[in-house]
């Protein structure tokens, strides 16, 4: 039988111990895809080690209903309980450097672990600068919520604080970022929460892009169900911002500047820092891996899986990073095993909300090719334009039960 | 109607230079592009642009097909005295628009 699926192709590659020690796998970084990695690899005869410096993880997914007060942070917190009893060794504490030669991974206590294979799941840095006047200190008054728990709920207090005719001012990213239709998505919830509680006020969306994932779902749903409250602004028509000015509340473009009361700026990503450290990150800040097993190009024994990663058309999602820490921990304990790794196929799916039970879809199936991961041909597609509110309605339900699915696969 | 972004400073000083930007909303077909059913699709560019202050030429630009969909140009210009800057832009399909912005010197 070909291995088609990863939960096949799992099963039938039971690992074989070796007469020595156990190998012993390290994973760094406990979102979706190092929480998954730690679990799948315990399949094998093997020492798994996860560190990860919080003992609660707030999930990005779904955080967006957070902001616009449709969800409670609660429901995104995670802990590594479950973890622990499978047998994952899970250490608190945030891995500070790698010497690969040695394969010896430091960590900020000062200890240090040796290492068969590392699984590097760092997840997203923002770069801070890349537009001027938006750094660290900034983020605490223009927050970006994209990422952890603090900013997240901080946009949502500015939300509900503000006036009723305020302006909240949304700004986008170029490609590549964590989420590609995330903002879509928070910039529908957002305008959703204006017109509910506060319908005098504006949200005014400026992108540094002219297109992006699901645009035609996103704008018909714009214009049926925010007509008078959500404004996007595209890169050709002055979208991109030139710099954040954190006092004044404001942001410019090289051709205007626009004041908001509330203002979520989201900026320019790269991989999580130990990446660089490790040097598995290029000059483009993401990482490069081979796309069956999630080896680094750049250093051996070394993988990298989900956001941090250059996946080809595979989207930086926890979706993804859940399936690529599956294929990787396979490809690891198949490696180890002296074995030659799978060919494998991959599938991400992305929900998004446009209002609250109303959801629209893309999905893909991607495989390895030319050094990439590439999509399937006609395998995936998107929600239809014409779509019924009950269809949208049974797609949010399909997004409730992805969520409780991967969380349960990762944390539960 | 083109939609065009101009910015220029909203003072000068005299006889210093400034930055003119301008982000022009326009597909610029460069004509060499088939449509799905292999007919060419018919070249659409702005192919000139002529800036002017009061009159007095600042800039002529000759625009070609190979330059991106939705331009963004900048240029320097110099003022004497306060006056009006006007952009002509010409193209294909008998394109002519004219825009014009404040230049005041201080």
């Amino acid at each position: 039988m070909k291995r088609r699926t990863v939960l096949s192709a799992m099963v039938a590659a039971p690992f074989v111990a070796r007469a020595q020690a156990r190998p012993r796998v390290v994973v760094v970084g406990g979102g979706f895809g190092g929480a998954t990695a730690a679990r799948s690899l315990l399949l094998g005869n093997l020492e798994v080690v996860l560190i990860e410096a919080r003992d609660v993880y707030t999930a990005c997914p779904f955080s967006n209903a957070v902001i616009a007060g449709m969800r409670e942070i609660e429901q995104q917190r995670f802990g590594y309980g479950a973890i622990v009893s499978d047998g994952v060794r899970v250490i608190r504490d945030t891995a500070v450097g790698v010497d690969a030669d040695r394969r010896r991974l430091t960590l900020e206590s000062g200890a240090s672990l040796i290492y068969d294979r590392l699984i590097l799941s760092p997840g997203i840095d923002m770069i801070w600068d890349a537009i001027p006047g938006y750094d660290a200190t900034a983020a605490d008054t223009m927050p970006h919520a994209w990422k952890g728990e603090a900013q997240t709920l901080l946009l949502r207090r500015q939300l509900q604080a503000m006036d009723n005719g305020g302006t909240v001012i949304m700004s986008i990213p170029a490609n590549p970022y964590r989420c590609p239709p995330g903002p879509y998505e928070r910039a529908g919830l957002i305008a959703w929460y204006l017109q509910r509680t506060k319908p005098k006020s504006k949200l005014l969306v400026l992108d540094a892009k002219d297109t992006f994932s699901k645009q035609k779902l996103f704008q018909a749903a714009w214009k049926r169900l925010y007509p008078n409250t959500l404004e996007w602004v595209g890169l050709s028509d002055g979208g991109k911002i030139a710099r954040a000015d954190p006092r004044a509340g404001a942001v410019e473009t090289d051709f205007q500047t626009h004041r908001g009361d509330v203002v979520n700026i989201i900026p320019p990503q790269r991989a999580g820092h130990i990446a660089s450290v490790a040097g598995v990150a290029d000059r483009t800040g993401w990482c490069p891996v081979d796309p069956a097993t999630f080896e680094s190009r750049l250093v051996p024994k070394i993988h990298v899986i989900g956001d941090a990663a250059i996946m080809g058309a595979m989207p930086k999602s926890a979706f993804a990073a859940n399936a690529q820490a599956k294929v990787c921990a396979l490809a690891v304990l198949r490696m180890l095993n002296g074995q030659a790794p799978d060919d494998p196929r991959l599938i991400n799916t992305c929900y998004s909300l446009i209002a609250p039970n109303r959801a629209i879809s893309v999905s893909g199936v991607y495989r390895p090719l030319n050094g990439l991961l590439a999509d399937i041909d006609g395998a995936g597609g998107t929600s239809r334009l014409d779509a019924t509110d009950e269809t949208s309605a049974l797609e949010a339900t399909y997004a409730d039960a992805w969520f409780t699915t991967v969380t349960t696969e990762a944390f539960g | 109607m083109v939609r065009v972004l101009i910015n220029v400073p909203k003072t000068v000083r005299r006889d210093e230079p400034f930055e003119v930007r301008l982000l022009i909303s326009h597909p610029m077909e460069s004509g060499q592009r088939r449509d799905t059913l292999g007919l060419a699709i018919p070249r659409e560019i702005i192919d000139r642009l002529d800036c002017t202050l009061d009159g007095e030429a600042v800039i002529h630009m000759s625009l070609f097909p190979a330059i991106s969909a939705n331009p963004y140009l900048s240029f320097s210009a110099v003022a004497q005295r306060s006056g009006t800057m006007t952009i002509t832009f010409s193209g294909d399909r008998g394109l002519t628009q004219v825009e014009s912005v404040p230049i005041t010197v201080v």
